[in-house]
């Protein structure tokens, strides 16, 4: 069966607060709805905490890093999940109950099986 | 079916394949659930059909030869390809135990399976109406890109993309389950209804219509009213194409111009669909005596216009009845602007100008403008007419509507 990453794009939060207790309450109950297609998933730290790496001159060059995410966005990615469905029209109904998807948006993408 | 004696075995293998060609698509995309496999084996199956056909004869039944054929061709591309794709692995299986030759409502729901396919939610509008107009129309790559005025490789670009994603994000090709239906069919009916569009009232170009289009559309509504009868909004869908595409022949003049409805030849009506659809809309209406169906209301409107022996006949009364019952299950627009052409006819110039200019949200509209161009004329305010006209002509209608409007100007001026 094919798997799926569902990204999780929210205004940047930081999880470990006390503040969002009630929010990861939320991500228990889909986590315990989804438990059957679940295959894996994390809460990220704010961008915050973000490094971004690039190597300079290609493969072997200097590295550089810079302070931050990739992108600089209003939402950000804050999480992801790995769901292992039949289809598509599967994955898009367990998106749906992330949480995320009601005040934010989840990226559901394919992923390409690797031997 | 006995092959026909007087065409060539060659004619016979492309009449073959253009009879058949979507539901032979969509039998061969459930077997390997793969869009552009399915196209490529189909192709070659043909290819061999004019190379054998004319040595060997015409087969019994040419559409279970094709499908055989195009079935090996893929199995065949399947294994030479399965060394670099494992994934593959899981389509060998499914043609390895499929019977060759599926009955006939195996292909019915096959088709429908692929109408839900290229009508997925999941891709865009867009790609909607490119891939149901490749793979349920049966138009060729350059023909979708002509039909739709785009570029030939942007059309290309975009229809792999649409076919890869069915692949890889592994779109269901199925047909959604009861519950879902209501939530899957409007996007469908959406994207026949806009083929309609493009063809019937082309956005850009030369003509005013394109009629590849327009009979596509229609095709693809019968396809789905056979395939689900019991549905209403498909029955008022139908119903609205053909009673809009019965006025075909009286819609441009001879010098290409929009003929008004007022103005039209309604001997060139075509009765035929006229009746079709006056049925069709019946029946629409029947299923859904409590909640009424936009398509078959905009439909019943149609039938109205199509049933009056002449424009002064035409019952205002009713159309702008049907016009409020529209606009209690579908308040838009477009809906507006037609009811205030309804009032004017009705109750004057002046009534309709009062309703036209009430309706918010249409300045970016070029026949808002033109409806205003065309009451102010009428109501003798010349100038104003004249800068409404200018302004739908600064919007962008296609030439043929351009010039229509453009008569505004040439009466002002």
């Amino acid at each position: 069966m094919p798997e799926y990453v569902a990204m999780i794009y929210t205004k940047d939060v930081d999880w470990s607060l006390p503040e969002y207790a009630a929010d990861t309450a939320e991500y228990s109950e889909f986590q315990q709805g989804a438990a059957a297609v679940l295959r894996g998933g994390a809460a990220l730290y704010p961008t915050a905490t973000a490094t971004t790496v690039r190597v300079s001159g290609g493969k072997g060059g200097d590295v550089l890093t810079t302070d931050g995410p990739y992108a600089e966005t209003k939402e950000a990615l804050t999480g992801f999940f790995i769901m292992e469905c039949a289809d598509l029209d599967e994955a898009i109904a367990f998106a749906a109950k992330i949480p995320a998807a009601w005040d934010g948006a989840v990226e559901v993408r394919p992923v390409l099986p690797i031997m | 079916m006995t092959p026909d004696e007087s065409i060539s075995p060659a004619q016979a293998a492309e009449l073959a394949v253009r009879a058949d060609y979507s539901r032979i698509l969509a039998t061969l995309i459930r077997m390997t659930r793969d869009v552009d496999l399915a196209e490529d084996a189909l192709q070659e199956a043909a290819v061999r059909a004019l190379q054998t056909w004319p040595r060997d004869g015409v087969p019994r039944e040419p559409r279970a030869w094709l499908t055989v054929v195009a079935r090996r061709c893929a199995l065949d591309r399947i294994r030479r390809d399965k060394a670099r794709e494992v994934k593959e692995a899981e389509s060998v299986w499914l043609l390895e135990h499929e019977a060759p030759e599926p009955e006939a409502s195996v292909v019915r729901d096959d088709l429908l399976r692929l109408v839900f396919t290229c009508c997925h939610p999941s891709l865009s509008l867009d790609a909607q109406v490119a891939l149901s107009l490749r793979t349920l129309g049966g138009l060729s790559t350059v023909e979708v890109a002509r039909a739709l005025m785009v570029p030939e490789a942007t059309m290309a670009k975009r229809l792999t993309r649409a076919k890869q994603k069915i692949k890889q994000a592994h779109i269901p090709y199925r047909v959604p389950s009861d519950a879902e239906l209501p939530e899957r069919l409007p996007a469908v009916l959406a994207t026949v209804y806009l083929i309609f569009n493009e063809g019937y009232a082309a956005a850009g170009g030369q003509d005013a219509m394109r009629a590849t289009l327009v009979d596509e559309s229609i095709r693809l509504g019968r396809v789905l009213h056979e395939l689900m009868p019991d549905e209403a909004s498909i029955s008022g869908l139908l119903a609205l194409l053909l009673l809009q595409d019965s006025r075909r022949a009286s819609r441009i003049d001879a010098a290409g111009a929009v003929v008004l409805l007022a103005d039209q030849d309604r001997s060139l009506w075509r009765q035929e669909s006229i009746r079709e659809g006056v049925e069709l809309v019946g029946e629409a209406l029947r299923r859904t005596p409590e909640q009424p169906d936009p398509y078959a209301m905009q439909a019943a409107i149609a039938a109205c216009h199509a049933i009056a022996v002449d424009y002064e006949s035409t019952d205002w009364d009713a159309i702008i009845s049907w016009y409020d019952v529209l606009l209690s299950v579908q308040d838009s627009p477009s809906a507006r602007l037609g009811r205030a052409g309804a009032v004017s006819e009705r109750d004057g110039a002046q009534a309709g100008l009062i309703e036209v200019d009430a309706i918010s949200g249409l300045d970016g509209y070029p026949w808002w403008h033109a409806s205003r161009a065309e009451l102010l004329t009428r109501l003798g305010r010349l100038n104003e007419a004249d800068a409404a006209s200018q302004q739908a002509l600064a919007l962008g209608l296609n030439e043929a509507h351009a010039r229509f409007v453009g008569r505004y100007r040439a009466t002002s001026s």
